[in-house]
């Protein structure tokens, strides 16, 4: 039988700005591919054995009920032998990418830095903005394990932070995400075509943007367009911008911004806001600024997009939604759990995007299929990280 | 090569307090040595597989041919086959604690005194 197995790291393009893999680096990121695959598909499946037959049971005889929320659900797993393996094994992997990738970096970081300053010296597309704090909801944590998050420095100035987050989306996602791990991006424009064929956005506002990976194919599809990307993390920006150079991409200007405090724009300047896999790093204050201040700069008759991981609903099984919630708990994720039972509907609808203009709608990764995986099944489904989501938008009504 | 101490640097702790698993701390890092000792076999494995493979092709090699193999489609698929089997295979003890928890058993002492009553 033909077996299900992750491309090779060799698949993943190695732009100017990559950080280049030894043979055996890339052999450890093959192994974690394999093994994050075999945790979430082949042994995934005994979380939820564990769960019917015993954690459950036990829960019920304890009790005289069932649980009534994913916390309750967590607390009693969390006193299961098998699950406690499993999410250490989890675990384990999660902070063995990022040992992996930082080494990569590291012992490279003189090339990549002088790569980076020729990439970026004296370019407008590149603004950057010391006075620009760390938020406190990215501070409180490293984020996703990743030492120094998306804000850690070597060394003033350097582009470490970037050019791991870059190296190891693939061990994470088993290269679900495609050859320039932007199969969000792909798909945000394939369904725009989709959608609005003939719609040319002017300008485009890409939220907590990191490296640049889902914001470049837009960029590239729309040619005319002026993109602009803000994060408040300098590293990854640098590194960013450097890459989307490399790729010879050169419409989108990388600004070190706090979304929160977008004062530089005008209201309604863009015709698309978007956001990836941004939402659920924020806080409970945060998001809801951010998306006003969002809708605030949106042109009238504009596009807000946001990219995420499915809302918990009343009509998800509590069993999903906790192991939904691993990440919260288990991978320095502490806005995730939160974030996806707000009401988003309602937060957009409060920021002045009435309910009847927003739409959800499932996206797909784009990427070629051929080499690279496609979302797993649903029963193999890698909660957190698969390549497939919800949509959350809205068209800001026309004034 | 950096002044940067990247050996040391690489493993730097990610900030925030680490979940207790396995409600001991030295069964915790046993696991983290273990798995990491799972990794780099994996990489022995894979490399001496580009060893075997340049070596088939044109009967010597460089180190550097080492580093620069690209795997061609069915190379790379019969390596992640390879890498698949070893996952596979070192993590049998969970696998069949999993397929054990399918199977309702009684202790092999009863079924034992059951087949010697019987």
């Amino acid at each position: 039988m033909k077996q299900d197995v992750p491309p090779p790291y060799t698949a993943v393009t190695q732009h100017a700005m990559f950080p280049k893999p030894s043979h055996d680096e890339a052999a450890r990121y093959n192994f974690l591919a394999n093994f994050n695959k075999h945790m979430s598909g082949t042994l995934g499946a005994g979380n939820k054995l564990a769960y019917e037959t015993r954690v459950l049971p036990a829960f019920r005889a304890e009790q005289g009920r069932d649980p009534q929320d994913r916390f309750e659900v967590r607390h009693a797993m969390n006193r299961d032998p098998w699950h406690r393996l499993w999410s250490a094994c989890r675990r384990n992997a999660m902070e063995m990418r990022q040992q992996n990738g930082r080494s990569i970096v590291l012992r490279q970081l003189d090339e990549l830095d002088a790569l980076a300053q020729h990439f970026n010296a004296g370019r407008d597309t590149l603004a950057l903005n010391p006075d620009v704090a760390v938020p406190r909801y990215q501070a409180a944590v490293d984020i996703h394990c990743m030492p120094g998050s998306y804000h850690g420095e070597e060394r003033p100035g350097d582009v470490s932070a970037g050019a791991n987050y870059d190296s190891g989306l693939f061990a994470t996602t088993g290269g679900q995400l495609g050859a320039l791990n932007d199969g969000g991006g792909q798909a945000l424009v394939e369904w725009i075509r989709r959608e609005r064929p003939d719609w040319s956005p002017r300008r485009i506002l890409d939220l907590g943007a990191t490296i640049g990976h889902n914001i470049v194919p837009l960029a590239q599809a729309f040619p005319d367009a002026e993109v602009i990307a803000i994060d408040t993390a300098a590293p990854v920006l640098r590194y960013g911008h450097a890459r989307a150079q490399a790729l010879g991409v050169h419409n989108i200007r990388f600004v070190q911004m706090d979304a929160e405090h977008m004062g530089a724009f005008p209201d309604g300047h863009f015709d698309w806001v978007q956001t990836t896999m941004y939402l659920h790093e924020l806080s409970g204050k945060s998001l809801p600024a951010i998306i006003r201040e969002g809708v605030r700069v949106l042109a009238p008759g504009g596009l807000m997009f946001h990219l995420e991981q499915p809302q918990y609903s009343d009509d998800m099984p509590l069993y999903e939604q906790f192991l939904r919630d691993w990440d919260a708990f288990n991978n320095n994720e502490p806005f995730w759990s939160a974030m996806h039972a707000l009401d988003l509907k309602q937060i957009m609808a409060e920021a002045g995007l009435p309910r009847d203009c927003q739409f959800v709608t499932g996206v797909r990764a784009v990427a070629d299929r051929s080499i690279f995986p496609d979302a797993p099944a649903p029963d193999e489904e890698d909660y957190g990280r698969t390549a497939k989501w919800n949509a959350y938008g809205a068209w800001k009504p026309a004034a | 090569m950096t002044e940067i101490d990247w050996i040391a640097r690489a493993g730097t702790r990610a900030k925030g307090k680490r979940p207790d698993f396995l409600g001991d701390p030295i069964a915790e890092r046993m696991l983290s040595i273990l798995l990491a000792v799972a990794g780099e076999v994996s990489v022995l494995k894979e490399r001496l597989d580009t060893v075997e493979r340049l070596l088939e092709t044109n009967g010597t090699i460089r180190r550097e041919d080492i580093e620069a193999y690209t795997p061609d489609a069915d190379a790379a698929y019969a390596r992640s086959v390879l890498t698949k089997e070893y996952v596979a295979r070192i993590l049998r003890g969970m696998q069949q604690d999993m397929e054990s928890m399918q199977a309702a058993e009684k202790p092999l002492a009863d079924i034992s005194a059951d087949l010697r009553d019987s």
